[in-house]
């Protein structure tokens, strides 16, 4: 009993209580942005809101279990490489309209019935990039502002 | 619309809390009420995505600048009253009230006429021109995704400003570590 109570007070991050409820919810928080961009189409919401969403739910862990924990899920490195694939990959679609039309030309608008979840061509595409490079960025400068300045004054501190 | 004055009202008197008080955790939880309340009338105003986006932005604002202000040793500002200041705001008021009354002097017309010829077009075409149910959709990732791709590359530019400012250890101040460490 003790043992267990000790090594709930070492580890970092908030309370039980708060870890308990980030546990249940983040999941939740997780679905719904991924519902936001994928539904971006048919129902208000789009790849920014979505990416945002998606984003403080890794904000949400990083806040309750520390920085070493989120960071075995989704690191810094990681959330580059993620922003970087995002802003190619939404450059790409705009790119690949060149070859039908133009720039931005919706070339895939023929495919899905409307209302369906696979329809509007390229729009579902770009919420998708939009949301990687929306997602990625905020949860960077999320890091980057809070939890590497946190780890430096510690540093200072010793 | 009694309800938007209402909120409009709580709007104000947040952002007056949210200057004035001294405490900067309080300041921030009065601007994240301006926020919320901000969302909620975008909603009255029927905007969902607006609504959605200013929500989720606001928390995230808000959590960052908790975050960031908990951080710093400054938990308190000192607030010096400047009188020169608030004449000045208090004129620019004026002006601005007088500058409507001259521009408008029937009063405003209702919200959303007259409908302008181009967002007059969208609701009709874009249905059968991108195949999107959400109007809002296709017009900032079909019709106007340069503005789209122009607002991701201003994100880009921050997130990478950011990151190269506020990163943990420059090159050139890890390099003088490990030769005073050596």
């Amino acid at each position: 009993m003790q043992v267990r109570a000790m090594s709930k007070e070492h580890e970092p991050g908030m309370s039980l209580i708060v870890k308990t409820v980030t546990r249940l919810t983040i999941g939740l928080i997780f679905l719904y942005g991924i519902y936001i961009v994928l539904h971006g189409h048919l129902t208000p919401g789009g790849g920014f809101a979505g990416g945002v969403i998606v984003a403080l739910s890794f904000i949400n862990l990083t806040l309750a279990f520390g920085g070493s924990a989120s960071s075995k899920v989704f690191s810094l490195d990681a959330a580059h490489m993620v922003e970087a694939l995002g802003a190619i990959m939404f450059l790409a679609i705009a790119l690949l309209g060149l070859q039908w039309g133009g720039f931005f030309d919706n070339f895939l608008r023929s495919d899905g019935e409307p209302g369906m979840l696979v329809s509007a061509g390229i729009i579902p595409l770009a919420n998708i990039a939009i949301c990687m490079k929306v997602g990625a960025g905020i949860f960077a400068i999320f890091l980057t502002l809070i939890v590497i300045q946190k780890f430096e004054g510690e540093g200072r501190n010793r | 619309m009694v309800e938007l004055y209402v909120l409009l009202g709580l709007m104000i008197v947040g952002a007056v809390i949210a200057t004035e008080v001294k405490d900067l955790l309080s300041a921030v939880i009065a601007v994240g009420v301006v926020g919320l309340a901000l969302s909620i009338v975008f909603l009255l105003l029927m905007a969902p995505d607006v609504a959605i986006t200013q929500i989720v932005v606001e928390i995230a604002a808000v959590i960052l600048l908790i975050r960031a202000t908990l951080n710093t040793d400054i938990s308190a500002r000192s607030c010096t009253g400047r009188p020169f200041g608030a004449v000045m705001g208090l004129a620019f008021l004026g002006l601005g009230v007088l500058a409507a009354l001259v521009t408008f002097p029937q009063g405003l017309s209702p919200f959303g006429n007259p409908l302008m010829t181009v967002s007059a077009f969208y609701p009709v075409n874009s249905m059968a021109g991108t195949g999107a149910t959400n109007v809002v959709s296709a017009v900032i990732l079909d019709y106007r995704g340069y503005d789209t791709l122009g607002e991701a590359t201003v994100l880009f530019t921050a997130v990478v400003g950011v990151l190269t400012v506020m990163r943990a250890t420059g090159r050139k101040e890890s390099q003088d570590a490990g030769e005073s460490h050596e």
